[in-house]
């Protein structure tokens, strides 16, 4: 099962680098560098931030989930991601940020100020219609603030200019950029993924958890800051997308056997191929316009989030 | 010979500062009414977050121990049976254990009676079913200290007893055992009792000592009438005690 999901990743790798040919035969046929060029310097990029800011959804989405004990905890509803949006915004348009990096700092900021907010006003162990609605708030909030930070933005083309990204975008992308999103969302994912087992106790309780000698709101307070991190940096670059943090780590916990903890590593590689996919989606459809990758996976993703809450009600009511 | 010794054990504001010995092999109940200390004093034997004092297990420190060896030493059972992640019973149970050991899974399988349960997610089992689970990963790693937050609550009379015998027959193997307690007729089960009320032990006795003395009813507001049976106590019998 495992192998079988590393092979479609690496799938979707080679698809979201080739795809479509045709470009690159042209440039072939003109001159092999070209072609070299646009693998390198266009494809290369777009496929290697697809596919790290999937795997870092995936992967933060079952770390945030495991330590607020509750399936439905991910970027997206808990307000991490609007919060990155808002403080790439603000760092963008308002502090006149440039570098890629400070860029990827602002949304990191932006997504720990929405989970401290959040762990503030839900608390950890909340259940959940109050992370829920907690959430849902500071989604809100965020979304209206990044709205506002935009209009009254020094820059009067700041409103068309966020659209294009706010809402997830990988076009034309510098390896800078890429790497200014993926190099911390990296360093924070993989130390994530150390925690694993931590978090797998943690499923048992938090008070069997510290009886084991770990310290579960210490391994919270470095679960919520290494997601943010994670989340915030992509979205800084990227744009905000929602689901994928969501749904990931659903299909990660049957992997792993519905181990919280474990579920990371298998969430980050189903986060990467959800998103690597609705990348392509974006690309083959035949606009001259984009369409923001957002959008796609919110088409696929809601109908699955709505199925996710009818399930947990029957299991409630039965 | 003593095995769990605690100094000064403490939660803020629940308990206050305790010391407790307890030796190897002894099967220990904690009783009091609701709210008084019972489940503060295992949390803070078992070192949650916010637990002062000191615990040693045969001398050796609990809080710098690592986590391979705190199985060897102690294990915690909560009250709460709720379990939010689909992992199967038998996975459960291997949580229990520094590496998946199938023989001992199989062993603790076997004595909780879960063949059918092992491979169904705990989160779809009845809470009684869940307690067996729960109970089985506690026990798994053989730890020489059991710490049991009211473990025969959700029961069936078969299982009331089960338990009462598989934790009789590991304080015979020398582990000690703490359970929290709220049924007064399976006192006589224990080897001795404490009585735990407003953050504090108030009676450290043998059960029948504890049940035949006026303060144990005048904490619990109960009195044994003379059926044998309990009864809430009147007014006026805290006057007559008086």
């Amino acid at each position: 099962m495992r192998f079988s999901i590393a092979l479609i990743l690496v799938l979707c790798i080679a698809a979201h680098l080739l795809l479509p040919l045709a470009p690159l035969r042209e440039a072939q046929a003109i001159d092999p560098s070209l072609a070299e060029l646009l693998l390198i310097e266009l494809r290369l990029p777009r496929t290697l931030l697809v596919i790290g800011y999937g795997a870092a959804l995936g992967a933060s989405g079952a770390a945030l989930q495991a330590i607020f004990a509750n399936p439905l905890a991910s970027p997206d509803i808990s307000g991490a991601s609007s919060g990155a949006a808002l403080g790439a915004v603000i760092g963008g348009y308002w502090l006149g940020l440039t570098q890629p990096l400070a860029l990827a700092a602002c949304g990191a900021a932006g997504a720990l100020g929405t989970l401290a907010l959040l762990v503030a006003l839900a608390g950890r162990k909340a259940d959940t219609a109050t992370l829920l609605l907690a959430g849902l708030a500071i989604s809100l909030a965020a979304g209206a603030a990044t709205s506002l930070a935009l209009a009254l933005a020094p820059s009067p083309f700041a409103f068309y200019d966020a659209f294009d990204w706010l809402m997830g975008s990988f076009v034309d992308r510098s390896l800078a950029q890429a790497a200014a999103a993926l190099i911390p969302a990296g360093i924070a994912t993989a130390l994530l993924l150390r925690r694993a087992r931590a978090l797998d106790l943690v499923g048992l309780g938090e008070d069997v958890a510290a009886s084991l000698g770990l310290r579960p709101r210490q391994l919270s307070l470095e679960v919520i800051i290494l997601s943010a991190i994670a989340v915030g940096a992509c979205v800084a670059v990227a744009g905000a997308i929602g689901f994928v943090g969501l749904v990931a780590p659903l299909f990660g916990r049957r992997l792993s056997r519905g181990h919280p903890g474990s579920a990371m590593l298998p969430a980050a590689l189903v986060g990467a191929i959800l998103l690597s996919l609705a990348d392509l989606a974006v690309r083959a459809v035949p606009l001259d316009r984009p369409i923001p990758v957002g959008v796609v996976t919110a088409l696929f993703g809601t109908p699955l989030f709505i199925w996710m809450v009818i399930t947990m009600r029957r299991r409630l009511t039965a | 010979m003593t095995s769990l010794q605690a100094i000064d054990v403490a939660l803020d504001r629940r308990l206050q500062p305790t010391n407790l010995e307890v030796p190897a092999g002894q099967m220990i109940a904690l009783v009091g009414p609701n709210g008084g200390g019972k489940t503060s004093l295992l949390r803070a034997l078992a070192r949650v977050e916010q637990a002062g004092g000191k615990v040693t297990i045969d001398g050796e420190n609990l809080d710098p121990a690592s986590q391979a060896r705190r199985r060897r030493l102690l294990s915690f059972l909560p009250a709460s049976r709720d379990v939010t992640w689909p992992i199967a019973a038998r996975n459960v149970i291997a949580l229990g254990l520094d590496r998946a050991d199938g023989d001992r899974i199989a062993e603790m399988i076997a004595l909780f009676e879960l063949e059918a349960l092992a491979d169904r997610p705990v989160d779809r089992l009845s809470t009684g079913e869940r307690a067996r689970v729960l109970t089985a990963r506690a026990l798994a790693a053989r730890p020489r200290v059991l710490l049991l937050d009211e473990p025969l609550s959700n029961l069936d009379p078969y299982w009331v007893l089960r338990f009462l015998e598989v934790f009789r027959a590991a304080a015979v193997s020398g582990q000690a055992l703490l359970l929290a307690l709220h049924d007064l007729t399976q006192l006589p089960e224990f080897d001795r009792a404490l009585l735990i009320a407003g953050g504090e032990v108030q009676m450290d006795e043998t059960p029948a000592g504890l049940m035949a003395s006026e303060r144990f009813g005048e904490i619990f507001r109960i009195r044994e009438s003379a059926g044998g049976r309990w009864e809430i106590r009147t007014p006026e019998d805290r006057q007559s005690s008086r």
